[in-house]
């Protein structure tokens, strides 16, 4: 097993920043009090009532909430190759204002992340300018096109963070089988994009009857839920574990469940726009409403909800997927498959999930942090005394609107664009460091 | 539980800017299928006379802008602007700036400058009309967008079944064939439930899209089933879909066996249509696509005044006294 440091970034010093009488909220730790909070030499070093400041930055945190920061596994930072849709730098800076304190990097790239060179050189990128901890994912199969696998032993050493296909499935279950084995020594899960090609096909969003309305060639459900049958039997049989992607189907959710209960450990995640949108908002036609997976039914997303609640999903990761303006302003057949995510996905999930009572607050930030941190392997955000400071302070009373000009990503494709949302990071802490700031004093 | 709807309000796009467009049947009311079915009956009264052109929208500009081969739509399309006196520009995507990989937004970028009236857009993809209308001040025509919508053809073929049969309402069509490829399904199934006619849908289970029954027709397998229909609407069977690999149907042969429509699946009296072009002995028997009871070349001749009509109900913003237009000409 590898050593090597799961996460990485900008080489700098920790703050220190005592935030005074915020609400502490951390629901892993059955903390829900209103302290004060000192952060110095990258841990919670006090938690209490009127602590000394002893010369430390001072924030006022009345009225504002702070939380363990998030966690993202999967978020497509596009370097190498396409550094005009985002950057280690960019793509770190818009998940510091999402209130993430660690996010996972896809090997989708161009080229691949699938030798040690490569990932060699998006660690320097993220030593050079990641403004969080970032952790880079390796390949399963080699350039990802399911033929061999990787040298995962040396990628594992390198780095690598866990291994992923993702934006294709390892086709072959025998080489699905011999990469459950292999990765077995690296001590690295492998998180799996479940699509079954001679089904999914050409389709271009959820097969039900707004495609058959529309015209589209149809992706549907049992697309993805065969082969997480397929990947949760061969787990059951190799007693492995692995983490499904992205999960959008009601017979999905059922796979899953059914395996976990016959002690398969495998851990499922979900993304905010599965969570909030149904396939009837394909009908705009607008390609920021096309992903993979595809928008499914209101029966769908009900299920995937059921699932965040009682546990069968335990994480949500946006899948922020940057894609340049150009490229999105076609025809939506033409356009590429995915949105951004990272600075909307609380503020989505806050306004349509817990203030209408869909689910509580703080259901909603465990599967945001410790729910993501666990699954993967990596470590889980606390509010205690000695933990890593992990922190965000965030300003549930605040109101925006989702625009083109306010975002810190490279790309604009959101899902989100020209909505009203509530919810907002005022202060990121990621590691001992403040990440993000938009100074909640003079607020 | 709180229920919340299946796209929050602040989520959808915002609503379609005031300039009108015919993008699909669904932007269509009764009453506008009414007032453009008449404003061509109208324009078929005009054109028996000697003099065929009509100066109703001389000094205007219409841009035919066509992505994929076309016979009917795009003739037709030209001589309805031009029966109205209007000038015509007609631009295909070989030969022009497509060819060099120029995107449909800086097509419509271009075309606009020169102030068009209204743009005619045939595309292969879905949606590409609805993108043009971003991009300019015309009045945007979709003249076909990849497997979605072809609204000029579900109303030329309202207007030849009004015609030839007097009436829609209450009347029983089935649609045969290739609905899962088939804008020209999709927008006459519309069209025909919108005007209260009832619709099943006929063909191989491969080749009709699950869900379809949403939006109102029935769907059976059964070639049996077009013997109670008062219109027999047969969709052209692309060869494309027997290719290896996109094998809907085993072979054509067997797709002609179990649903060619031929004179002894027919009744006497029952009318046929096409949207052409047709595979003569694939989906259709010759036999029937001759005879008397098919209506296959009044669609044509219908496609240029429901055209004229759609043009004119654009540029006048609705409906206005066409026969006194027509009459000023006379």
């Amino acid at each position: 097993m590898s050593d090597a440091p799961l996460f990485i970034r900008q080489s700098a010093g920790p703050d220190s920043v005592v935030i005074r009488g915020a609400r502490v909220f951390d629901p892993v730790e059955q903390l829900d009090a209103v302290l004060d909070v000192r952060v110095d030499g990258g841990v919670i070093a006090a938690m209490g009532e009127r602590i000394d400041a002893i010369g430390h930055r001072e924030v006022d945190g009345t009225g504002l909430l702070l939380a363990p920061a998030f966690v993202d596994p999967h978020v497509h930072l596009r370097v190498p190759g396409r550094e005009d849709e985002e950057t280690v730098a960019s793509g770190s800076a818009a998940a510091a204002a999402g209130g993430y304190c660690a996010i996972l990097a896809m090997p989708n790239t161009d080229p691949v992340v699938d030798s040690a060179a490569v990932l060699g050189s998006l660690i320097e990128q993220a030593l050079a300018g990641a403004v969080i901890p970032v952790g880079f994912m390796a390949s399963i199969t080699k350039g990802l096109v399911g033929g061999e696998l990787s040298e995962m032993a040396e990628l594992a050493a390198a780095g690598a963070a866990a291994f992923t296909d993702d934006g294709r499935p390892v086709t072959s279950a025998g080489l699905m089988r011999r990469a459950l084995q292999y990765s077995a020594i690296t001590g690295r899960r492998l998180s799996l994009h479940e699509e079954e090609p001679t089904l999914s096909g050409k389709g271009q969003m959820h097969e039900g009857a707004v495609s058959a309305e529309l015209g589209f060639a149809g992706w549907p459900s049992i697309g993805e839920s065969v082969m997480i049958a397929r990947d949760l039997a061969l787990c059951a049989y190799e007693g492995q574990t692995v983490h499904i992607m992205h999960i959008s189907a009601r017979e999905s959710v059922d796979e899953l469940r059914r395996w976990q209960a016959l002690g398969v450990a495998a851990t499922g995640e979900v993304s905010p726009h599965h969570l909030v949108l149904t396939d009837e908002a394909v009908r705009s036609l607008d390609s920021n409403m096309k992903m993979n997976p595809p928008l499914r039914t209101e029966s769908d997303r009900q299920s995937l909800i059921e699932a965040l609640r009682d546990g069968t999903i335990g994480t949500v990761a946006t899948d922020h997927a940057p894609h340049a303006r150009h490229e999105k302003e076609a025809p939506f057949e033409e356009a590429p498959f995915g949105v951004t995510g990272l600075e909307t996905a609380f503020a989505a999930l806050y306004t349509h999930l817990v203030l209408p009572g869909i689910i509580p607050l703080g259901l909603l930030l465990e599967r945001m942090s410790q729910g993501p941190a666990r699954a993967l392997g990596l470590p889980v955000p606390r509010i205690a005394v000695g933990a890593a400071a992990n922190l965000v302070l965030l300003d549930l009373a605040a109101g925006w609107r989702v625009s083109e000009a306010g975002f810190r990503s490279r790309s604009v494709n959101s899902w989100c664009l020209g909505a009203q949302l509530q919810g907002l990071a005022r202060l990121t802490i990621a590691a001992g460091r403040v990440a993000h700031d938009v100074d909640p004093v003079s607020a | 539980m709180a229920d919340i709807r299946a796209v929050p309000d602040d989520l959808r796009p915002p609503a379609r800017p005031a300039r009108r467009h015919l993008l699909s049947i669904g932007d269509l009311d009764r009453d506008d299928v009414d007032r453009l079915l008449a404003t061509a009956q109208s324009f078929a009264k005009a054109l028996e006379r000697e003099v065929k052109k009509l100066p109703t929208l001389r000094g205007r500009t219409i841009v035919n802008l066509f992505y994929e081969a076309s016979t009917r739509t795009s003739s037709s399309f030209e001589l309805a602007a031009k029966r109205l006196s209007a000038d015509t520009m007609s631009i295909k995507s070989s030969g022009s700036s497509v060819e060099k990989g120029e995107s449909l937004k800086d097509t419509a970028l271009t075309l606009s400058a020169y102030d068009p009236d209204v743009i005619v857009i045939r595309h292969p993809q879905i949606g590409a009309p609805q993108l043009v209308t971003r991009y300019t001040d015309a009045h945007v025509v979709n003249a076909g967008d990849g497997k979605h919508q072809h609204p000029t053809q579900a109303l030329l073929d309202l207007y030849t079944i009004q015609e030839e049969l007097g009436r829609i309402d209450g009347l029983h069509v089935a649609i045969v064939g290739d609905v899962l490829h088939s804008r020209v399904a999709r927008s006459n199934v519309q069209a025909l439930l919108l005007m209260g006619a009832s619709v099943t849908l006929v063909g191989p289970p491969s080749l009709i899209p699950r869900g379809i029954e949403a939006l109102g027709c029935e769907v059976t397998y059964d070639i049996d089933a077009i013997g109670a229909a008062d219109v027999v609407y047969v969709l052209r069977m692309q060869k494309e879909r027997m290719e290896a690999g996109s094998a809907y149907v085993p072979s054509l042969r067997e797709y002609t066996a179990q649903w060619g429509v031929t004179p002894e699946r027919l009744r006497p009296g029952q009318k046929v249509m096409h949207p052409g072009p047709m595979n003569r002995g694939v989906e259709i028997d010759a036999r029937v696509a001759d005879s008397v009871d098919s209506l296959i070349e009044r669609q044509v001749r219908s496609g240029l005044v429901v055209r004229m009509a759609v043009l004119y109900d654009l540029l006048t913003h609705g409906p206005v006294a066409v026969p006194t237009q027509v009459q000023e000409v006379a």
